[in-house]
């Protein structure tokens, strides 16, 4: 379909979550500002090819996912060199405690295999169905589903289990018991 | 902090992926903070501009480079 004026205003809006999901990836903030850039520009070239009335956040996640895709095979290093980048996007530094707590879970997300990473993201911040989800990463819906559990409790593995032994009972404990009341 | 191990993988209210709900809210929550951080710094201008230039009718960027971040041949006649 051409570029309507509301079609680039849909565009413009699913924007901030481009980033967010970028950001997720790649864990460097300059990467995913130019991945998002590339997804923008793919995604005007060949906005022929969109289908109107179909998904349009799940059409640019799909762009943006299999350029990342690409990118990753030739940066493999970098990406992993990315350490400490993600939180000098962050506006508002958040408190001390938030703060750590916050790396941790950061550290802890990279560490996953990035199948079910960009899985979680998709489905657990980005809000998108397992089916959209599905679709994003052309994998069967239920892959989806295994690769998000999987995620979930790895991650529960990473941060609430190995981490109460280096950080005490208190937050961790907490976290497990789930009396979060903050 | 031993027990909590199979406490986490033996949970009595399991949810998907055998994880407390507790655990899952936990994760969710921190997931999506950390995203909704992100969200919240709304479009660059550089973006914004980007989407901009491409307002003239039949304006078709050529994005054959997989040069990243030159936007100055971005359709503009």
């Amino acid at each position: 379909m051409p570029l309507t004026e509301s079609l680039r205003n849909d565009i413009l809006a699913a924007v901030p979550s481009l980033r967010a999901f970028a950001i997720s990836l790649s864990g460097n903030a300059d990467r995913a500002d130019d991945l998002v850039q590339e997804t923008l520009l793919r995604a005007l070239a060949n906005i022929d090819s969109f289908q109107p009335g179909s998904n349009l956040p799940a059409w640019l996640f799909t762009i943006l996912r299999n350029l990342f895709r690409s990118d990753y095979r030739k940066r493999r290093r970098e990406v992993e060199d990315a350490e400490g980048n993600y939180a000098k996007t962050l506006k508002t530094q958040p408190s001390q405690n938030a703060h750590l707590e916050f790396e941790e879970f950061r550290t802890a997300l990279e560490k996953l295999p990035q199948d079910q990473r960009e899985a979680l993201i998709l489905v657990g911040a980005s809000g998108f169905s397992y089916e959209d989800a599905a679709s994003i990463c052309g994998c069967a819906v239920g892959t989806i589903k295994s690769r998000v559990n999987r995620a979930r409790s790895k991650l529960a593995a990473l941060l609430y289990v190995e981490g109460a032994e280096d950080f005490g009972p208190d937050e961790t404990v907490r976290a497990v018991i789930g009396s979060s009341g903050g | 902090m031993k027990d909590l191990k199979s406490q986490a993988s033996r949970s009595t209210t399991p949810g998907k992926g055998g994880l407390t709900p507790e655990i899952q809210s936990r994760i969710g929550h921190q997931l999506r903070a950390m995203y909704d951080d992100v969200v919240r710094q709304g479009v660059p201008d550089r973006f914004a501009e980007l989407i901009k230039k491409l307002d003239a009718p039949g304006a078709t960027p050529q994005v054959e480079n997989d040069g990243g971040s030159n936007d100055n041949n971005n359709g503009r006649d």
